[in-house]
């Protein structure tokens, strides 16, 4: 048993996110106050408070006043997942759970930004210090961002992965790495890369011959599920590709400070990748948790550019949270829905809806090898949650997912 | 020093119109209830950590939290923290204030139609 005064099993009926304290540091992590650590615990507990205690009083009135009421109305139950969104924002048990989630996200992104920001100057200079003249940190200036993610941006944070605020700048990166703890509570573990983890994982488990040398990743951000990827392939080299300059540089910096040094970070369009590699170059080309960032147009060329990156028998794969089936209760599929609509993930009903098979195949997939599967954050059991035995449903926020892939 | 950008940036608003759930006035007085409650949790936490610090070394004696009189330059700092905590707390009201500025502000849910539009 660790020193009870900085143990994280407080009481052995604890049920709950482990206290920040826990979470891994490195050389672009930046400082966090006594009072910043508590504002972010108090953060977790209230995701944890409407995930536990809030959301099955949503289901209820779903149950008991939502349905009924539509079907009293309309001479038919509800029909579709639209319905019954449209339907609860007509019930008071829906609109407080949605407001106060709302202003959770938000108060997330102040509190993050304000430890950010008040250290800037430092927090660049530390990066600046660790990737200073490295040549695996590609980026382009030039690059436009598109407006399916410069109009909204990404889960309420201000700037979403690309906006800088100086010359050389990590803040939007120290932002989304450092407090994302609020949104997943611990269950994507001490680095944030229980999904890393959970795929590499899979990869052993399903494809124990695979040997990868070049790996790719399409919108890596600061490479939370990425560096896994690298350390399980130390022979491998990965190559992490995004939009985002800060999220790329904080990438860099962070991965060198962890001694993870067979990465690189390339600032570019998954959509268009001609120019920078050439066809047939790659093993593997992952995403996770970014199918649902995209435009319908953006991921039909991002399929196509991964079918035209990969070597014949090379392997993609895109890691996802489930996608909406007919066998999914529309309460639940409702729920989901919550975050393209009130979180500005705009593509994030859309693309759960989509046919991802026809959609591969349309990529230039052979529809018999294509790859489905599932699973679960892998962490450190003994100081944080495990995704797969955690009854609590945080609709769209808990870290199990889906797998779609093919080989090539 | 980055305390006044912090304190003017850290509140802004993401990009993309703020849905409502409530009433606009009933929400955003929820939302600086909100605030308010968090900062009493950590206010609370601070306090926690500083009676268990102070006992286990058996620092503390009884009155001097009454009797403490701030320096200057420990006035200073307790005064931006009040910046700092109203800044906090009026998030809702620096938001909308932005919003009130934007001409072209487009809801998440409005760009979806956009985005699957776009591919056709």
């Amino acid at each position: 048993m660790a020193d009870p005064q900085r143990s994280n099993h407080p009481a052995p009926e604890y049920d709950g996110p482990p206290d920040y304290r826990v979470i891994g540091r490195h050389g672009v992590f930046p400082e966090t106050s006594h009072d910043e650590i508590e504002r972010i615990n108090f953060l977790a507990q209230m995701n944890r408070h409407l995930a536990a205690r809030v959301v099955p009083g949503v289901k209820a009135a779903y149950e008991a006043r939502v349905a009924p009421k539509f079907a009293a109305a309309h001479g038919r139950p509800i029909a579709t997942r639209h319905e019954a969104r449209k339907a609860m924002l007509e019930d008071p048990a829906f609109c407080t759970w949605s407001a106060l989630r709302r202003m959770t996200m938000e108060q997330r992104q102040q509190a993050g930004r304000w430890t950010a920001i008040r250290q800037r100057e430092e927090l660049n200079a530390r990066g600046k210090a660790l990737i200073e003249g490295d040549d695996r940190l590609v980026l382009n200036p030039a690059l436009e961002i598109p407006r399916y993610v410069s109009a909204v941006d990404h889960h309420c944070m201000p700037g979403s992965y690309h906006i800088e605020y100086a010359p050389d700048d990590f803040t939007n990166g120290a932002n989304y790495d450092h407090a994302g703890f609020v949104t997943t509570g611990g269950l994507l573990g001490k680095y944030s890369d229980g999904g890393g983890h959970a795929v590499v994982q899979w990869v052993k488990k399903n494809l124990p011959d695979f040997a990868p040398k070049k790996i790719l990743e399409f919108g890596g951000t600061v490479g939370h599920s990425s560096l896994p990827l690298a350390q399980a392939f130390p022979d491998a080299e990965l190559t992490i590709v995004d939009l985002g300059a800060p999220v790329l540089r904080y990438g860099l910096a962070r991965a060198k400070s962890l001694g993870i040094n067979n990465v690189r970070f390339v600032q570019a369009s998954a959509e268009n990748l001609k120019d920078i590699f050439e066809d047939a170059s790659f093993d593997w080309v992952q995403t996770t948790m970014f199918l649902h960032e995209l435009s319908t147009r953006a991921l039909r060329n991002i399929f196509a550019e991964s079918h035209r990156l990969l070597r014949p028998g090379g392997i993609v794969l895109h890691v996802e949270q489930p996608q909406y089936a007919p066998d999914m209760p529309l309460f639940e599929q409702a729920m989901r829905d919550w975050d393209a609509f009130y979180n500005n993930e705009p593509f994030w009903s859309r693309m759960h809806e989509m046919d991802l098979d026809a959609e591969m195949e349309r990529a230039g997939f052979d529809r018999s090898k294509i790859i489905h599967g599932g699973v679960y954050g892998v962490v450190d059991r003994e100081i944080f949650p495990d995704a797969a035995e955690d009854n609590t449903e945080d609709y769209g926020r808990k870290a199990a997912w889906h797998v779609i892939g093919a080989v090539a | 020093m980055s305390f006044n950008d912090a304190l003017n940036e850290a509140g802004a608003k993401p990009a993309g119109k703020r849905p409502y759930f409530l009433e606009p006035q009933v929400e955003r007085v929820l939302a600086i209830t909100m605030s308010i409650a968090q900062e009493l949790a950590v206010a609370h936490q601070r306090a926690d950590t500083l009676e268990r610090l102070l006992r286990a070394k058996g620092i503390l004696a009884e009155g001097e939290i009454d009797a403490f009189t701030p320096d200057a330059a420990a006035s200073a700092q307790r005064q931006m923290w009040n910046q700092e905590y109203i800044a906090r707390i009026l998030r809702i009201v620096q938001q909308e204030n932005e919003a009130a500025a934007l001409s072209d502000d487009v809801a998440s849910g409005e760009m979806a139609d956009d985005m699957v539009r776009d591919a056709d």
